[in-house]
């Protein structure tokens, strides 16, 4: 069951009924959902989790949505893995990464678009549709097509190869349009006006979908045996993954699940060319400033964020840090991730890394502290970043003496 | 005259409509002729400072007018000035 009691304005706090609804019509602000916590810690514990699906339903009671089986492709529970390795070359202590690569299509959207399509489901909808930067396109077409929905999902026209093809596989409708993912993002919120019989899972939706963020701290607080990280580094894109991850923290303490009240620091990790909320961190403003996005790292290329302001609150008021890191540092990271932990992560896990080095280099992320990166996307999706430098060590005819000349050049 | 783009949200002050023409050679000024043709909508849109709330964004002829010159961005007649909630995507 459901322990949703409505929606809430996150500005004004006007409220309004658990319907299709994503901005507060009074002052525009976004909406939350708002939960019966002394319901759910009732009916919630440690072990009624473990005996859950190895998948985000095992949380459902702190979703906003029920499992739903024609949805489900098994987004979730992904591995927490120790990076002792990584680690070392950062100067670090306890580093674990939190290996999102591993989900259905390859990316965390697979939880929140789960848990939108699942909600889109029971509200009668049948039809999938939103605005990505490519990731969530995988995601949505895969769901929609599992769940037999129809889908319309529309994307910048200069998205990477890997990204269309994996959302055109599995068809029938992808809109790519010319511009930036801002401008994509503009066509779905005008879009959504137009037909409200579709579930845009970003645009409408976007107040259940978002939810499906939290099960990033949820997870890691159960793989940690119950507890909280020190500190979380986290992408920012639209800001909405960095709040849903505090919020998780936190709800799983007002629900019993933590025994002691969490203190987790969060610090964010953007690209130099699209760093809206880095700059105002950096330059101390409490607002965003949009920008025009230029950067490899294409899924967090949102120049105008939506939670931005809620994202730098987070980062802000937990002591943590925000950087942007250059597109040579993604790909430096990328080759490091893979070379010290064995995991291949997109231009986004490049940037978390990057990151997560540069605040260990200021002394913001400590060796002294148990220290949880996200790693949120699959590094095929994004080939072309490192496919100048990942070459063949050398190419030689079949025989012992072509490899052994070769073999001797490379080892020395 | 500019064509206002209207929000599924705001319609209701404004009977239902998707579009209204109104006239004005700013934004500032076509969001103020809006709101006295159909009173309302300057509350909405507005934060106590005069300016637009940060979660409405404005758009003439597809440009987010916080790239130009925000509330004094210049508005031609036929142009298309749309209202749109800032919370969206990601």
């Amino acid at each position: 069951m459901s322990f949703v009691q409505g929606l809430k304005c996150r500005e004004c706090h006007h409220a309004f009924p658990a319907e299709a609804l994503h901005v507060c019509e009074w002052c525009f602000g976004p909406l939350e959902v708002v939960y019966d916590y002394e319901a759910i810690a009732g009916a919630t514990s440690r072990e009624t989790i473990a005996a859950g699906p190895p998948s985000i339903w095992r949380y459902a009671n702190l979703l906003p949505a029920v499992n739903d089986g024609a949805v489900d492709l098994g987004a979730g529970f992904t591995p927490l893995v120790r990076a002792d390795r990584l680690a070392a070359e950062l100067g670090l202590g306890e580093l674990w990464l939190k290996n999102d690569t591993l989900n259905p299509t390859g990316s965390f959207k697979d939880r929140v678009v789960s848990v939108a399509l699942a909600r889109a489901r029971a509200m009668g909808f049948k039809v999938a549709a939103c605005a990505s930067t490519g990731n969530l396109a995988n995601s949505v077409a895969a769901h929609a097509a599992r769940a037999g929905m129809r889908h319309v999902v529309f994307i910048p026209a200069d998205l990477e190869a890997g990204k269309v093809v994996t959302t055109a596989v599995y068809g029938p409708t992808l809109i790519a349009v010319d511009g930036s993912y801002d401008d994509v993002n503009r066509l779905c919120a005008e879009l959504a006006s137009e037909q409200p019989t579709w579930a845009f899972v970003n645009v409408n939706l976007r107040t259940y979908y978002a939810e499906g963020s939290k099960t990033l701290a949820f997870e890691t607080a159960e793989q940690l045996g119950w507890e909280a990280p020190d500190h979380v580094v986290v992408p920012v894109g639209s800001g909405s993954q960095l709040t849903k991850i505090a919020r998780g923290f936190r709800e799983l303490y007002k629900v019993g699940l933590l025994d002691e009240e969490p203190h987790v620091r969060i610090s964010g990790a953007q690209a130099e060319g699209c760093s809206p909320v880095a700059t105002a961190f950096n330059e101390g403003h409490d607002y965003i400033r949009p920008v025009k996005p230029k950067t490899i790292a294409k899924s967090l290329a949102i120049g105008n964020p939506a939670d931005g302001p809620y994202a730098l609150d987070e980062v802000k008021r937990s002591g943590g840090g925000l950087e942007a890191v250059s597109d040579s540092e993604i790909v430096d990271s990328m080759l490091l991730l893979a070379r010290t932990e064995g995991i291949f992560a997109e231009t986004a896990g490049g940037v978390t890394i990057a990151t997560l080095a540069r605040l260990a280099a200021k002394g913001v992320v400590r060796s002294d502290e148990r220290v949880v990166a996200y790693i949120t996307g699959a590094g095929l999706k994004t080939i072309e970043a490192v496919a100048p430098v990942c070459r063949p060590t050398a190419t030689i005819a079949p025989t012992m003496d072509a490899f052994a000349a070769a073999f001797e050049g490379v080892e020395g | 005259m500019p064509i206002v783009r209207i929000p599924t949200q705001l319609r209701t002050l404004c009977e239902g409509a998707a579009e209204v023409d109104v006239d004005g050679a700013t934004v500032g000024e076509v969001l103020k002729a809006l709101d006295a043709a159909h009173p309302g909508f300057a509350g909405r849109l507005f934060d106590d400072a005069g300016g637009l709330r940060r979660f409405v964004n404005v758009f003439v002829a597809d440009e987010d007018v916080r790239f130009a010159d925000g509330l004094a961005t210049l508005v031609e007649p036929g142009q298309t000035v749309s209202i749109i909630p800032a919370v969206a995507g990601g």
